[in-house]
């Protein structure tokens, strides 16, 4: 799948043997014609895609001061970026942070997401409709998201507390501002966003698993578990692989929720790769420390990637 | 069937129940955005769980210091689409049909842009806009937010012209049609709900963006309305009944799609997902 296999059209000598280099010259122009139509999409791609992903490898040798936008200075600085980053004992906070925010997001959300699939996969009185409304927190834009949660958290005022404290269960969380608590709440938040899309996507791989598996299990006399565990899982996970590969690329580099609930506080608690390579670089100015760490972002998405693309090779597709 | 027996129906309405509760815990959060912004005199107080009175102070205010924001949003948002559908339309056309050399190599890199993480973009774009003069302009956050769209617009719209017949194409090439044409009258037609399905997630995309319109923008001459409610938060701290109406006001757009193009959202995520 990394190299292209297209075979080349033949060569437009071999055919035009004797005759004059109209058909040649016409098959060129047709082909000019073609590319055309790809040539815009590809230089889009390459202009927003590609060069920020060389200019950041650049830009984390260079030392880039607020005085930079002024004279257009950014000498070269060799690896300074990289060691002080590196020595920065917040950059292996964020590190941590970021994996553990990754990884609680998408455990919550796709058990969640898989349960509700399962749910809404059998047949009931309005289930269509309610499936189709759950989409609605995934669709609001994600700092809008993040701003309601940050009211609904609110220690002294928020509902949520409020109705903790009816149910007699304290209320006095401070969900947001205790840096103990905050990374665990903007990961209850990030799961609420992220299960309606788990939800669809599983629910449409639900709907592709022929019923006639589910007839021979129970045929079989296999209890729900059983077949949910021998017939829906495994069929189920390619779909499976989607979802958690999709889910891992947009979790590991969130920022605007982050940004919407704790600004990254309190005490940098909650400071990921993302919003450390926001602030070095918007905030302080420093490009090249930002770029070092989206650097590293970087990294751990195309490990990632790897993983992934290895994954479904061996699979046989 | 058995369902018509008392017990299966009444079992049916029992996860129609628990159907119901889902959805209310899923959307309570919606439900006290709305509420929060019809109770504008709460300020930093408790907020009551139902609106006493029908205050629509909240949503006067948010429309005054918002309404510049969401028309900003609007306008950026139609830009992104428009150029987002004419980069992508034809080149989903291009890698679908011609065989080109290296189509495959493009196709795989289109999907390898989603891991390029938005910050690390922004990180090195807003260099290159300073340099170009695109910071605080219309144009260059159109062309940034166009970019959300475009490899999932290219991913979506090629899975579907794919599947258009070659005889259909071929038929209008015999009667004299060049591609142009050919894309213009017979293609495009043809795609219309893949080519409605991919605006409507390229306006969604455009819409929701706040990375961009953060870091790309220093004055206040271009801010949509994500970024103005961040920047609500920090200036009214007290004042979050016109906070929460102003976020009303930007779900609306997310409120209203999801009901009248509810089928082309639903084709859109799990296409663009399980290419």
């Amino acid at each position: 799948m990394t190299t292209s296999t297209v075979t080349a059209p033949a060569p437009a000598k071999t055919s035009g043997k004797g005759a004059a280099p109209d058909p040649a010259r016409q098959r060129l122009r047709r082909r000019l014609a073609q590319w055309g139509f790809v040539a815009p999409a590809v230089v889009f791609m390459l202009l927003f895609f590609g060069y920020p992903l060389v200019r950041n490898i650049v830009m984390s040798f260079q030392h880039y001061t607020p005085k930079t936008f002024f004279t257009g200075e950014a000498p070269f600085n060799g690896a300074d970026n990289w060691s002080s980053v590196f020595q920065d004992a917040l950059f292996g906070k964020a590190l941590w942070h970021t994996l553990v925010f990754t990884a609680g997001s998408l455990l919550g959300q796709f058990c969640i997401g898989l349960a509700l699939a399962v749910f809404f996969n059998r047949r009931f009185p309005l289930g269509g409709v309610l499936r189709s409304l759950i989409l609605l927190p995934w669709l609001v834009p994600m700092v809008v998201s993040g701003i309601v949660w940050r009211r609904i958290l609110d220690q002294d005022t928020g509902v949520l507390n409020t109705f903790l404290d009816t149910l007699g269960l304290g209320g006095q969380t401070p969900w947001l501002t205790s840096p103990d608590m905050a990374l665990l709440s903007v990961i209850l938040v990030n799961i609420w966003i992220g299960i309606p899309f788990n939800m669809v996507i599983l629910y449409g791989g639900l709907q592709e698993i022929p019923k006639e598996l589910y007839e021979a299990a129970s045929l079989d006399g296999a209890s729900g578990w059983r077949t949910f565990r021998s017939v829906t899982l495994p069929m189920l996970k390619p779909v499976i692989t989607v979802v958690l590969v999709l889910g891992f690329m947009s979790t590991v580099k969130i920022l605007d929720l982050i940004l919407a609930l704790t600004d990254g506080g309190p005490a940098d608690a909650t400071q990921t790769l993302g919003t450390l390579t926001y602030q070095n670089s918007f905030v302080e100015l420093d490009f090249g420390a930002g770029a070092v760490v989206g650097n590293v972002l970087i990294l751990i998405s195309a490990v990632f990637a790897v993983f992934y693309l290895r994954a479904n090779r061996t699979e046989g597709k | 069937m058995a369902a018509h027996t008392p017990a299966a129906s009444r079992r049916r309405w029992g996860s129609t129940a628990a159907g119901v509760l889902v959805l209310g815990v899923m959307l309570f959060p919606l439900y006290w955005m709305l509420n929060t912004a019809l109770q504008p005199e709460s300020g930093l107080l408790q907020v009551d769980p139902v609106p006493g009175s029908l205050d629509l102070s909240g949503f006067s205010k948010a429309f005054g210091d918002q309404g510049g924001h969401l028309l900003t949003s609007l306008l950026v948002s139609f830009g992104a689409v428009a150029i987002c559908l004419a980069v992508s339309a034809p080149a989903a056309y291009g890698l679908a049909r011609f065989g080109l050399r290296g189509s495959r190599t493009i196709v795989f890199g289109t999907l390898i842009t989603q891991m390029v993480p938005g910050i690390v973009i922004a990180n090195a774009l807003y260099n290159s806009y300073v340099d170009l003069g695109l910071v605080n302009s219309y144009f260059g956050l159109m062309l940034a937010d166009a970019s959300l769209g475009i490899p999932f617009s290219i991913v979506l719209m090629r899975s579907f012209m794919v599947s258009i017949p070659g005889e259909v194409i071929e038929a209008a090439e015999i009667d004299g049609a060049g591609p142009v044409r050919v894309f213009l009258r017979v293609v495009l037609p043809m795609s219309r709900n893949s080519l409605i399905t991919s605006g409507l997630f390229a306006f969604l995309f455009s819409w929701s963006d706040f990375m961009f319109a953060l870091t790309l923008n220093t004055t206040d001459d271009v801010k949509p309305i994500t970024l103005g409610i961040y920047q609500y938060i920090g200036a009214h701290v007290g004042d979050w009944g016109a906070v929460m109406a102003a976020s009303v006001l930007s779900a609306v757009p997310a409120a209203i799609l999801l009901v009248l193009a509810q089928k082309y959202i639903a084709a859109g995520i799990t296409g663009g997902s399980v290419k």
